[in-house]
């Protein structure tokens, strides 16, 4: 147990501008060869853990291990293994692709002529062969991102920090930033990305952890978090909208959970415990003669997660005043 | 549906996963080769913006006419005379003036994102600094050619040749190369382009015009003479209108190796210092 080191290690991570507490003590483990997805909505701190990580941040106290080498004390070292592409651009805007990929080659150490071909075949790699004697200024924002990434990989990293990889960009661009995201961890790279978006890490993730206003709040794999809320979702469509309140009456009593009548007038929901008690309380609607024509059991959304662990819905800004209690 | 989708995606996964898998790892740059690369950078952006050589040209021209024309009868007597003891001193204001563009630059880098890639990657950090300077040499060079051609066709003969020029040229650009760590440290100090820009005027203005570029100093008020005398840019003029008259002394040109030392020992390890703790706390 004790050998196998993780690819990061990171507890009791603090930070404070001032007296602004930006991180409160985060904790994080990525395996080797995972991806591990920080979750948050904007200002919880996901870049400025992120840089921490990449050595371009010190922070307050905590310790951050990569491969079990503190990162802190030796940051050269971590260099040498990890990559990162920042949340805005780390390009030079008035040189060409291929001069952006070649300077960053050659500043880890390539000769002229083994720049010039590394950053030829990641061009052709990222489909920017095309654009490779362009001024950056003149990308767009999908091929911007790709060469950002393109830089982090001219030696390839043991282990890759991507902050919002894709946001901003227009779904195709997302879709190809998701495809090169894939393949780097097929190829056993470890990578941790930050997110905004709860689909982007259900996608993604091998394990996500998310955070709020600096502290880890959650920490598992999409599942395990769905889990924590409930099993999952029961949804029904009823034949005759009529019949609605009826079912809703059925329905409670078998689930023991509130119901929720969906806008469209024949829809129903609950959120149950035991999967089960659902068909239980299927088979005691088809006794009452009431038909459906759609029925699913699905996981919740990371949306309703969020709202479960934090009270707050992701697309607000409010805190919530409840809570507390327990 | 997911079938009849078109594959979206440009990026080619075989080649993608080639290009990663790829494990060439070379060693570090040595501290020369990083240096260089960055001063091609520097070159590439010159080539790329060729706008930016607008005040490298445009204002040495500016500064030879004006101080000729202008004040030369009025303070030498007649233009011909004076334009002897000026070009020299407008040679290297022209320069030390636009080496205060160096701070403006680096902060501008700064406020980008490429400088969190320079600074996550394993080279000698140093490089950035004097690669971008080294690249500045260009610029330099350019600024003092325009000087002296234009000085020429105004009438400037030099007695020390064009061995005494190419002598100055090189001796104002180890000056100019000094001088930069100082407006490096503004870069780093100040929050924007804009105030860098600002402030590195202020410094810029008396910095050059406290000195023995237009006037004898002797006819100057005492306290100001003692300013003049110890501006570092004075001993480069004394040094330059020796070396283009062909009268320079070895004192003349130790003071301005002096200067030079002294500039490099105080705002190198400053600049150094601010780079290697901008951001990271
Ligand atoms: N340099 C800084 N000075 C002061 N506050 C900062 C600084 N950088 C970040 N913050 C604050 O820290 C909090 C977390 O920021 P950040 O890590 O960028 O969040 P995220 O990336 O999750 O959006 C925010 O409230 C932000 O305003
Ligand atoms: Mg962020």
């Amino acid at each position: 147990m004790t050998a196998v080191k993780h690819a990061i290690d990171v507890k009791g991570l603090r930070k404070s501008y001032g007296k602004t507490e930006v991180l409160k003590g985060i904790d994080l483990e990525v395996k080797r060869g995972s991806l591990v997805a920080l979750l948050g909505p904007n200002g919880a701190g996901k870049t400025t853990t992120i840089r921490i990580l990449a050595t371009l941040l010190k922070p307050d106290s905590g310790s951050v291990q990569i491969f079990g080498q503190d990162v802190v004390k030796e940051p050269d070292a971590a260099r040498q293994r990890v990559s990162l592409t920042g949340q805005f651009a780390s390009v030079d805007e008035d040189l060409t692709g291929l001069e952006n990929l070649m300077l960053v080659a050659r500043l880890l150490g390539f000769s002229w002529k083994q720049a010039k071909t590394r950053s030829t075949e990641l061009l052709a790699a990222f489909g920017l062969t095309e654009a490779a004697d362009r001024q950056v200024k003149k990308y767009s924002g999908g091929m911007r991102r790709r060469l950002d990434i393109a830089a982090s990989i001219v030696i390839s990293p043991e282990i890759l920090f991507l902050d919002e990889p894709t946001t901003g960009l227009d779904p195709r661009s997302r879709r190809q930033v998701w495809d090169i995201v894939r393949t780097l961890l097929q190829t056993g790279t470890t990578i941790l990305l930050t997110t905004q978006y709860l689909e982007e890490a259900d996608q993604l993730a091998d394990r996500i952890v998310v955070i709020d206003h600096g502290a880890v709040i959650a920490d598992g794999t999409s599942g395990e978090l769905k889990k924590s809320v409930g099993s999952g979702t029961v949804r029904l469509r009823l034949q005759q909208a009529e019949q609605r309140p009826e079912a809703e009456q059925i329905l409670a009593r078998a689930l023991g959970v509130p119901i929720h009548l969906e806008k469209d007038q024949t829809s129903l929901s609950a959120q149950i415990s035991d999967p089960d008690l659902a068909s239980a309380a299927l088979s005691l609607l088809v006794d009452a003669g009431i038909a459906f024509t759609d029925f699913s059991l699905g996981q919740p959304s990371l949306d309703e997660v969020f709202l479960a662990l934090t009270g707050e819905s992701l697309d607000e800004e409010e805190t919530s005043t409840e809570q507390e209690i327990a | 549906m997911a079938a009849t989708q078109p594959n979206l995606t440009s990026v080619d996964q075989a080649t993608l996963r080639s290009a990663v898998s790829s494990s060439s790892r070379p060693g570090r740059p040595g501290p020369l080769d990083a240096s260089v690369t960055m001063a091609w950078r520097a070159l590439l952006k010159i080539k790329h913006v060729p706008m930016q050589l607008f005040d490298v040209t445009l204002f040495p021209i500016m500064m030879t006419l004006m101080f000729t024309f202008l004040f030369g009868g009025a303070l030498a007597g007649s233009v011909g005379e004076y334009v002897q003891f000026l070009i020299p001193g407008i040679f290297v204001m022209t320069i030390a003036m636009i080496t205060m563009y160096t701070g403006h630059a680096l902060n501008t880098d700064i406020a980008k994102g490429i400088f969190d890639r320079f600074r996550s990657l394993p080279f000698w950090r140093p490089a950035v600094l004097v690669g971008m300077l080294l690249g500045d040499m260009v610029r330099y060079t350019l600024a003092g050619m325009v000087v002296i051609v234009l000085g020429f066709i105004i009438g400037f003969r030099p007695d020390g040749g064009v061995i005494g020029v190419l002598l100055s040229l090189i001796l104002v650009l180890i000056f100019a190369f000094s001088l930069s760590w100082a407006w490096t440290v503004l870069g780093l100090l100040l929050p924007t382009p804009e105030s860098t820009m600002m402030v590195s005027s202020m410094v810029s203005f008396p910095l050059t015009f406290a000195t023995n570029i237009y006037v004898d100093p002797a006819t100057m008020p005492e306290w100001l003479q003692v300013v003049v005398n110890l501006n570092p840019i004075t001993h480069v003029v004394t040094a330059v209108r020796g070396l283009m008259s062909g009268t320079a002394t070895a004192d003349q040109i130790g003071l301005v190796f002096l200067s030079c030392a002294v500039l490099i020992a105080i705002f190198a390890p400053l600049t150094m210092y601010l780079y290697s703790n901008k951001g990271s706390r």
